[in-house]
């Protein structure tokens, strides 16, 4: 691959250069970006074809220098999305029962009354914490939605709901806030403009692609394509992964590793490079802190040691290690399952103290630090202020919903203790739910049925999406239509370069994710919002103004010594960035075009060398990890059940579950609807090794049971040698919107699903990641006159051999229920226990009498 | 002069972006394509050691529905299969020129059409 003679030989004239929209043939052509709905985490360069008001033609855009004119088919397909007739067209409020999928069709400003009116009475007698806000992952909602929670609804309780131990994403980010103060990405020239022809820019000598396929998930604002012109320059490969990939079929090392032991792995990689003396001396000296506590830390953790967790070859253990140690440099694409695993915030560490040791931080083709462009951060944390004080400071946190010690690091509300408010109403009661983008039920709702029966309780919830969802019909009581990325105003800093989306058509009486948050925010509240008057205005205060922290908490982004000036770099207004002929849609900044930044005191809020970190280093064993409660030093944990936890229940399900992994065609629960996509991946598919399924019998193409001490769920086989014997790979997030959706069937959302086997309050230290990647199960063929999983659920509310992890705080939940039985009073910062009757007073959490 | 695609089919990565983005630009229905990959593994050698152990290899064909993107290419466009390849492993060209990229260091495949 040539970059240069690729650029040279685009025809500039036939594509337009430096034109953001011009007619041809008969069409209005606008040089735009894409940025969810429909997903992903992405926003590539794209010519959208309109005509009478109408997208009939998407192209890439060859000129954009993001993603070079090339496009996944979920982009190409974007047709078929904008014009579904599945979509939604109206706001709608639910006109029988739950479930029935009845629905009258009401106008926006009856929407609007209903929820304000609704809301206020809230913080009337509950406040506005009880009110819960969900968004979906890593969509264009990441900053408008808590924006509108925290703004608007007043709520700290923002959340991806459904998400035990934040098991996606916020592991790695508050993981590497602590080590490094800012996060590492691959670092294939995305910062820079010229991209692979940047000077200064080298390929990865090494690439380690370990727990994700970067090509079909393109997660976390990073492309995955991008590293392949990498290996086509001459990258090797080391893939982590128990699935095969592209990765794994070049590798150097293909690790095939057992499920849920990635930290055993990573622990013994660092082994080897310490003990060894294979780091490199001088970056470590110049920049790190903790090197001899790191290296004492892992001084037992050999190959030899790992071997046998991770199911892994103790010579390619080490080999592996010191392939990666000799890159110069090296670079560690990390991903999801990193969170997935109780180790996780260890795991993260390790990861870290890898890439760090092996001098492949903020260098040309190793890991670069990367910001939001501009330092347009705003994110989880933004508008916090907003929140009244007495209502913020209940937000349910692990600390203080699950009385779980140590910091609380993470912006959102904790998803186990919303569960446990919404079940037990404790320690307060949850009145209502607003979800915005996500389709909870079938996608990131684990424990799936009990999300469900608990979601029930919820007295009023309101569901704003392009589509109808499971998600709505089970429970929505007022469903709003979004507009599409082609029919809304939008921009994006998530990474780099800062990009805008224009709106080029309408779909009925769809409206923008901006839209809905600045007419309903006028009305909740004014004063903050009456100083917007379009989606636009509030475009342009996120570009000139839209601080705050990304993803974690305010507190520990300052703690961590994180750049949040309360203005942005960015100098120019949003319609300056969409026709502006030298930006066109897009803006790079200098910092993320720029290495060596400690050296060049860019990292650090005073100018000085040295890390965004309380120390300046990075700090191979982190001071904030020891403030948050967390071992400063990395250490593997068993997942909860498997072949050395629980020996014996692999009698019964002696096989290794390991899901999630992503397709080309879906981005999570989306894109279900598309006839394209379904013509590639018509059903959802469990890959098994043909050994495996030999043993078994189960035959290639059957539907089959996969069943766990908790559940079970149907998906069919394809026999693949990509898994090894012991282990089997499902996929999430299906439903079927061909299907019947009124419940109990619910387009299918349980039928498939591998949530159906996960378990809420079930994590990793910190009450951090969760092991739903490596749970343990066993498969047999689904047979006629079986029961299908929403009969069983519409039955019990379960599956009848379910068994419910209780929250860590039962007892007191218990003796909670007892008292308010009783006629007694709870009162929540005190977690005391006050019965009027006599005056006398009880700790709850002992249950103890207090002395007047 | 023949215009032909190449294909250096090591670095295909199976993601659908060619026959999606011809379906497209050819309006073809369910079940017709321009250009369709086929897919060869994945399975192990066992006498070749990494990176080559395993076999896994896409390749596309080009079917009788493909045109080159005439009405594109005239206008100084790619082919549609040809700009959205996300693998950066397709080129269109003169087929004289295609084949002297060939250099014996990957695979690669030169596809014609009928004229």
């Amino acid at each position: 691959m040539d970059y240069q003679e690729f650029l040279d030989s685009i025809d500039k004239e036939a594509y337009h250069e430096g034109e953001w929209r011009w007619e041809e043939d008969g069409y209005t052509v606008t040089r735009t970006y894409h940025y969810s709905p429909p997903g992903c985490h992405t926003s590539c360069g794209i010519l959208l074809y309109t005509k009478d008001g109408k997208v009939e033609k998407i192209e890439g855009d060859p000129l954009d220098p993001c993603t070079n004119g090339k496009l996944c088919i979920r982009c190409l397909n974007l047709v078929e999305s904008i014009n579904s007739p599945d979509r939604l067209k109206y706001p709608m409020r639910r006109a029988g029962e739950r479930g029935e999928n009845k629905w009258e069709r009401i106008s926006w400003d009856e929407a609007y009354d209903e929820i304000e009116e609704k809301v206020r009475s809230i913080w009337e007698t509950n406040g506005g914490n009880a009110i819960i806000c969900v968004h979906g992952t890593g969509r264009n909602i990441n900053w408008q939605v808590p924006f509108f929670g925290q703004a608007a609804l007043k709520t700290p309780n923002i959340s991806t709901f459904g998400f035990t131990g934040f098991a996606c994403y916020m592991p790695r980010v508050c993981g590497a806030v602590a080590p490094f103060g800012d996060f590492p990405v691959v670092d294939a020239s995305e910062g820079h403009p010229a991209r692979y022809a940047n000077p200064e820019w080298n390929p990865p000598e090494v690439l380690v692609v370990w727990g994700n396929e970067p090509l079909a998930s393109n997660a976390d604002g990073f492309v995955g394509h991008w590293l392949v012109p990498c290996v086509q320059m001459g990258t090797r490969i080391i893939s982590i992964d128990p699935r095969l990939t592209w990765w794994g079929a070049r590798a150097d090392y293909w690790l095939q590793i057992r499920p849920g032991t990635d930290a055993a792995l990573a622990c013994a990689w660092l082994n080897v490079i310490l003990e060894e003396d294979l780091y490199d001396h001088e970056f470590v000296d110049l920049w790190c802190m903790g090197l001899d506590k790191l290296k004492e830390s892992v001084k037992d953790m050999t190959p030899e040691w790992a071997a046998p967790i991770c199911d892994l070859d103790a010579d390619d253990i080490r080999n592996s290690a010191r392939l990666y140690a000799s890159a110069k440099p090296g670079a560690i694409q990390w991903g999801l399952a990193f969170d997935q695993q109780l180790s996780a915030m260890s795991l993260c560490l390790a990861g870290c103290d890898l890439m760090a040791i092996c001098g492949n931080i903020d260098v040309p083709g190793g890991n670069i630090l990367l910001h939001n462009a501009f330092e347009i951060n705003a994110g989880y944390a933004t508008g916090e202020h907003f929140t009244p004080e007495e209502w913020r400071i209940k937000k349910l946190n692990n600390n203080f919903a699950l009385s779980i010690d140590g910091g609380d690091f993470v912006a959102h509300a904790s998803s186990d203790g919303l569960l446990q408010a919404i079940e037990e109403g404790f320690p307060y009661p949850i009145k209502m739910m607003w979800i915005q983008s996500s389709n909870t039920l079938s996608c990131p709702g684990m424990d799936a049925a009990r999300l469900y029966e608990a979601m029930q309780k919820i007295p009023f919830i309101v569901n704003a999406d392009p589509y109808m969802t499971p998600t709505s019909v089970a429970l929505a009581d007022i469903v709003l239509p979004v507009a599409m990325s082609a029919e809304r105003n939008s921009a994006r800093t998530w990474w780099t370069p800062a990009r805008a989306m224009v709106k080029v058509a309408d779909f009925y009486e769809a409206k923008s994710d901006e839209q809905i948050i600045v007419e309903l925010g006028k009305r909740l509240n004014p004063e903050v919002f009456n100083q917007w008057d379009s989606d636009i205005d509030w475009l342009d205060w996120y570009l000139r103004e839209g601080s705050g922290s990304a993803f974690a908490t305010s507190e520990a982004a300052d703690n961590a010594g994180i750049k949040s000036s309360g203005s942005t770099l960015f100098k120019h207004t949003w319609k300056e960035l969409v026709e502006d002929p030298a930006m066109c849609g897009h803006a790079y900044d200098e910092f993320n075009a720029s290495y060596n930044k400690a050296a060049k005191g860019l990292y650090r809020p005073d100018g000085s060398v040295g890390y965004g970190t309380p120390s300046g280093r990075l700090e191979l064993t982190p001071m904030l990890y020891t403030y948050w409660g967390l071992s400063d030093t990395p250490f593997h944990v068993e997942p909860p059940e498997g072949p050395i936890s629980t020996p014996e229940l692999m009698e019964t399900y002696p096989l290794i579950l390991t899901c999630g992994g992503r397709s080309f065609e879906f981005f999570h629960s989306e894109h279900r609807q598309l006839p394209t996509m379904r013509e590639l991946h018509p059903e959802p598919l469990v890959l098994v090794n043909p050994k495996t399924a030999e043993k078994y019998g189960v035959k290639d193409g059957q539907w089959i049971w996969i069943e766990n001490d908790h559940g079970r769920f149907k998906q069919k086989v394809k026999l693949s040698p990509r898994v090894n014997e012991k282990t089997i790979h499902a996929e999430h997030g299906w439903w079927f919107p061909e299907s019947k959706a009124e419940a109990p069937y619910l387009f299918g959302t349980f039928e498939s699903n591998p949530n159906n086997c996960t378990k809420a309050f079930v994590t990793g230290q910190g009450g951090v990641g969760s092991a739903i990647k490596s749970m343990i199960c066993k498969i047999y063929p689904v047979e006629p006159g079986d029961k299908m999983p929403y009969e069983q659920i519409a039955e019990t509310g379960n599956f009848p051999w379910y068994k419910k992890v209780n929250s860590p705080r039962q007892d007191e939940i218990d003796r909670f229920h007892k008292a308010m039985d009783a006629g007694m009073e709870y009162e929540v910062f005190s977690n005391e226990l006050f019965d009027p009757a006599n005056n006398e007073r009880f700790d709850l959490k002992t249950g103890a009498r207090l002395a007047e | 002069m023949t215009k032909g695609i190449l294909i250096n089919y090591d670095y295909c990565t199976g993601c659908h972006s060619c026959e999606v983005a011809c379906k497209k630009t050819l309006g073809l229905p369910e079940g017709e394509f321009g250009i369709k990959l086929t897919e060869v593994g994945p399975y192990e050698y066992t006498d070749k050691p990494a990176p080559d152990h395993w076999e896994w290899t896409w390749l596309p064909v080009i079917t009788k529905a493909c045109d080159l993107c005439m009405g594109r290419t005239t206008k100084g466009k790619m082919p549609s299969c040809v700009q959205h390849c996300q693998a950066w492993c397709m080129y269109y060209g003169d087929v004289e020129d295609l084949a002297k990229k060939m250099d014996g260091k990957t695979r690669w495949a030169l596809l014609a059409t009928r004229e």
